[in-house]
């Protein structure tokens, strides 16, 4: 009883700092190890983005709206007449 | 005296350019009429107009053909761009505003595209057009 109080009789021990140490199971160091290696698949992997054959062709004039056309309307014919040589 | 020759210099400088002025404004109607080979290629078909104000070619295409419908669009181009600042529109927007007006403008006999794509022969009817034109 006195034995284990007194600390001069029992041999300092290190901290229990290793994973080995502390008892890991198998399974525990096997889930660790993988997850490791998803994180760093994902870190590495590369997205590849390919060049599409077609050129791409954007539609404009979808995009212009009537009321603008309208209030152009008398200005172009203006000019379309001011211009009869290329028109 | 130096005062007098360079009042004299620029006041005949003035009228120079007046006059010139004058004479260059009756050189160039605002009116021009269309080139012959442009005339002739337009009521036989062999060019249209298309949807985006520009000029196409219908049929066959040769080099005459691309050379005239070139050089037509690039000054069209450059007319567009300029009315297109002055009226704070896009170029696109004038342009396809222009084309309405011009496929509206064609004679009868003379080729514009639809809105389908396809290229029609203008009759005494109204042109099939864009359903945004006015």
């Amino acid at each position: 009883m006195s034995a284990m109080t007194n600390g001069k009789l029992t041999d300092r021990a290190r901290a229990a700092t290793s994973l080995a140490m502390q008892g890991e199971s198998k399974a525990r160091r096997f889930a660790r190890m993988a997850a490791t290696m998803f994180v760093s698949l994902g870190l590495t992997g590369c997205i590849t983005v390919n060049a599409p054959e077609e050129p791409i062709v954007i539609e404009l004039n979808v995009n212009i709206r009537q009321e603008v056309i309208y209030r152009l309307a008398e200005d172009a014919g203006n000019t379309i007449e001011e211009n009869a040589d290329i028109f | 005296m130096g005062d007098m020759m360079t009042k004299r210099i620029s006041k005949g400088l003035l009228a120079g350019v007046a006059i010139a002025t004058a004479i260059g404004g009756f050189a160039t109607p605002a009116f021009a009429q269309r080139d012959p080979a442009y005339a002739a290629a337009r009521s036989a078909g062999q060019v249209g107009e298309k949807m985006d104000g520009y000029l196409g070619i219908v049929g066959p295409s040769t080099p005459e053909l691309r050379r005239l419908v070139n050089d037509i669009n690039i000054k069209r181009r450059a007319v567009y761009a300029e009315r297109a600042k002055a009226t704070n529109a896009t170029l696109e927007e004038y342009a396809l505003t222009a084309g309405c007006q011009a496929i509206l403008a064609t004679a009868p006999g003379e080729k514009y595209q639809a809105p389908s794509g396809n290229w029609e022969t203008r009759t005494s009817a109204p042109p099939m057009r864009d359903s945004r034109c006015p």
